[in-house]
């Protein structure tokens, strides 16, 4: 019996097939503290919290909420003692309502049946506790991914939590959101809820933590009192060696009169008379907030969303890819945000799905050089640091953060001529992404040409050559690289743009 | 506005198609809106009806119940079994055969759910499993001689409406009600939707599964009383292939095979479409061939639509 903490977890084993996931990992959680979980893609985080709500059962190890203990958790067990969980992936169902999703598991009911009403307006109330505007009714999978995910946050809120787990939860979201999530954290702990609060933003875990745990490769290497320490320490923890710049120089190299991409007056998808410039070498950055309008804009670029008016000249021709096929083929990638429902094949492997784009280039008569193959695998593997037993292994058995990285390494491999990048590092630890910055580098060195959407304004400004803020589906600003500011982008970014006629 | 008109439109597109073949029909035939003809369709359709209620609840978890034909002819043979052969009285048997058809719900509720086999092989093998008890127990032979008041439950009326119709009623109504009203009604979309959200939710997904197989065992055996009752005498083949009819009907009612979308009322409407359109090409001479080929055709363009639609608001 320990008092002290609400909850502790004690040498804590997993093993999966050709993988140690987590070796003896032990950590307590104080009542009413934030402790920051942090370590790299892949060193076991989301393992770890996995098994407080028993979605992951440890090979071996304790579990102890309040004391007491638990050699088996489920679910159901975890919720009825308080522990709640936002999961790294969504955990939502898109055919039900804000509400119902809210109450997933435990509906408000008489008997058997549901109260539809009371749910809605418990909804409400909770949302409108979190300063966030959704209408109850909503399906969630009409929402975009920002709103989904404050939907996971109130679901967890709701249920009373003491101790509130969080991985990567502001992940999908922009700045001012992050905020009012904060907002909420300190609140909650002030009513003496714990958190543990996963990130790979080292300023959220610097903001908001009072102590951090540091996992590596499975192994627990130290907890840190956030006070006492710096973001330099923590990398060197986290990466086992120092890095000192965020960003990458790279050498200019525009091509000013080479114009690869045009808008002229693009509508469609939710955005209104977008004019864009896009020239050789160049890396355009796309600002806004969630919902602005960016990702939508990136879908009718690369033909999976209708162009209703506008043109799009891609190296001076007009062209309108109807498919992604077609634009693949014309030299347009897109690394989606949302890496389960668009981007990466689950159940295959990471050697298929880092060769999916380039299979017809690398066949020949149809039959796929099963050496090429391996070889691109292998490369990017490298390059990105995917973590992972063999090639062979499915991509779903990856750690969050890695089955980014295969995504990225598809695209890489696609060798396109211009590559939309929507939000490129999401969930990505920092040494991975310096190597992301870098790969961006080489390309657009090389001769290509990068889209990037951003969310983090540290990215947006640290990569883009300009950018261009977009609000509520409409372009309110355009920024050059000396007139880059936070406040600037923001300002725009909260900015209507009247309709003119 | 105007998008929650076409909302409206959209997701009831399937009464219009009902409409349209209504007024079609009669048009060709005005015979066929009579009250009479429309409660002969009505009874027509009630087994599918009634089958079609469990059956959406399987759909809806994206799984499927072949087993449903056989299940309706095993009950046929055993109710009438325990009737005319085992001396048991008329209620005995109908409870006794029906819940006999709920566990063979809860069988394949054990052999999807527990065991893990795919839900279309594991129904597909106890629809060969039960097809097989059904012929051993008759003999290959039909069974009849029943108490006049059982045909009340095919072939009564009450009033002008037929009393196989107000049971489907009743278990569309009950149907909906778990749907929409129900807690666990609402896990079913919830599990159809995304089965690791629910089961992360703290939602008890097998037991769900073997609820909702069960359910469709149960379904299917009130739809075999309703046809052994009408028919007057148990067949050894009476429900073969009459799964795919149900499924056709649920599917037509817009409910994603996909899983996690549906809802009862368009069941009906698909229920509704099935009928008419045998009915009134019957009252048009329309080959049985041809019918085929319509009901085909009509099961193609009604889910393609659907699947249009959804194109559409997605990409
Ligand atoms: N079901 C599984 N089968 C096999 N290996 C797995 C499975 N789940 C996780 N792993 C492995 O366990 C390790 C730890 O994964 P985990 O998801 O805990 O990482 P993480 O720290 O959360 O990383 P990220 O920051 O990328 O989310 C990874 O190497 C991953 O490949
Ligand atoms: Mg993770």
């Amino acid at each position: 019996m320990n008092e002290e903490y609400v909850l502790q977890l004690q040498h804590i084993r997993k093993e999966y097939p050709g993988v140690i996931a987590l070796k003896d990992v032990s950590i307590e959680v104080k009542p009413g503290e934030i402790l920051g979980l942090i370590g790299e893609n892949g060193a076991g985080k989301s393992t770890l919290i996995k098994c407080c709500s028993g979605a992951v059962i440890p090979t071996s190890g304790k579990i102890l909420v309040n004391g007491k203990e638990f050699t088996s958790m489920t679910p159901q067990l975890a919720a009825e003692n308080g522990i709640a969980i936002i999961y790294q992936e969504f955990n939502n169902v898109k055919g039900l309502s804000a509400a119902e999703n809210l109450f997933l598991g435990n509906p408000i009911r008489n008997g058997i049946i549901v109260d539809q009403k009371a749910m809605e307006k418990k909804a409400k109330e909770v949302f409108a506790q979190l300063n966030i505007n959704i209408n109850p009714k909503t399906l969630v999978g009409d929402l975009t991914v920002g709103y989904q995910q404050m939907v996971e946050i109130a679901k967890a809120i709701k249920q009373d939590a003491k101790v509130l787990i969080m991985d990567e939860p502001s992940a999908p979201l922009t700045s001012a959101e992050v905020e009012s999530m904060f907002k909420i954290c300190r609140l909650l702990q002030s009513k003496g809820v714990s958190i543990i609060y996963i990130s790979h933003r080292l300023e959220e875990i610097f903001e908001l933590t009072s102590r951090i745990v540091i996992l590596r490769d499975g192994d627990y290497i130290t907890t840190l009192e956030t006070d006492k320490s710096n973001v330099n320490e923590l990398i060197r923890h986290m990466v086992g060696r120092d890095l000192t710049e965020s960003f990458p120089p790279r050498k200019d190299c525009i091509e000013k009169d080479h114009v690869i991409l045009e808008l002229r007056n693009l509508t469609g998808n939710g955005d209104q008379n977008i004019d864009l410039k896009l020239r050789k070498g160049e890396i355009l950055g796309l600002g806004g907030l969630v919902g602005a309008g960016r990702t939508e804009l990136a879908q009718m670029i690369f033909g999976c969303a209708a162009v209703e008016s506008g043109k799009i000249l891609f190296h001076g021709k007009e062209i309108l890819p109807k498919t992604p096929r077609e634009a693949i083929d014309l030299g347009i990638a897109l690394v989606p945000e949302d890496r389960k429902r668009h981007g990466a094949l689950l159940e295959m492997c990471v050697k298929n799905n880092i060769n999916m784009p380039i299979y017809p280039r690398i066949s020949k008569f149809s039959v796929i050089d099963s050496k090429t193959e391996k070889k691109t695998a292998e490369k990017y593997k490298d390059d990105l640091r995917i973590k992972t037993p063999t090639l062979d292994q499915q991509v779903k058995n990856l750690s969050g953060g890695n089955q980014q990285k295969v995504i990225l390494g598809k695209w890489l491999a696609a060798n396109s001529e211009l590559i939309i990048f929507d939000e490129p590092t999401r969930g990505i630890d920092v040494g991975a992404k310096f190597e992301i910055y870098k790969l961006m580098n080489d390309l657009v060195e090389s001769g290509k040409t990068i889209l990037l959407i951003s969310s983090e304004l540290e990215e947006l400004m640290g990569m883009s050559d300009r950018i261009v803020v977009l609000s509520q589906g409409k372009i309110t600003g355009e920024l050059q690289k000396e007139e880059f500011a936070q406040d600037a982008i923001m300002k725009l970014a909260f900015s209507v743009k009247e309709e003119v006629e | 506005m105007k998008s929650t008109v076409m909302n409206t439109i959209k997701s009831k597109a399937i009464w219009f198609v009902l409409a349209f073949l209504f007024i079609g029909f009669t048009i060709a035939n005005p015979r066929f809106i009579s009250t009479k003809n429309l409660f002969t369709i009505a009874r027509q359709v009630s087994m599918y009806g009634i089958a079609a209620v469990g059956m959406t609840f399987v759909i809806l978890i994206a799984g499927i119940d072949l087993s449903a034909g056989s299940v309706i002819t095993l009950v046929n043979i055993v109710c009438a079994y325990l009737m005319v052969k085992a001396g048991f009285g008329m209620a005995t048997a109908v409870i006794l055969s029906v819940l006999m058809a709920t566990l063979i719900g809860v069988l394949n509720g054990f052999f999807v759910s527990t065991i893990g086999i795919p839900a279309i092989i594991a129904t597909f093998a106890s629809q060969i499993i039960f097809e097989g008890a059904a012929y051993l127990i008759s003999g290959g032979i039909p069974i009849y001689g029943f108490d006049e008041r059982f045909k009340v439950i095919g072939q009564g009326f009450i009033g002008p409406v037929p009393v196989p119709v107000i049971i489907m009623i009743i278990c569309f109504g009950i149907g909906s009600f778990i749907l929409n009203k129900s807690y666990f009604g609402r896990n079913f979309y919830a599990v159809g939707g995304n089965e690791e959200a629910a089961k992360l939710s703290g939602i008890q997904v097998g037991r769900i599964k073997y609820m909702i197989y069960s359910l469709s065992g149960f379904f299917a055996g009130l739809a075999g009383i309703v046809m052994l009752s009408r028919t007057n005498s148990a067949q050894p083949t009476a429900g073969s292939g009459y799964e795919f009819d149900v499924i056709t009907c649920v599917v037509l009612g817009g409910v994603s095979v996909a899983g996690g979308h549906g809802f009862m009322s368009n069941v009906v409407a698909g229920v509704m479409i099935i009928g008419c359109l045998t009915n009134g090409m019957i009252l048009m001479n329309v080959s049985s061939y041809t019918q085929m080929i319509v009901k085909g055709l009509v099961l193609l363009f009604a889910v393609g639509f659907d699947c249009l639609q959804k194109r559409k608001s997605h990409y």
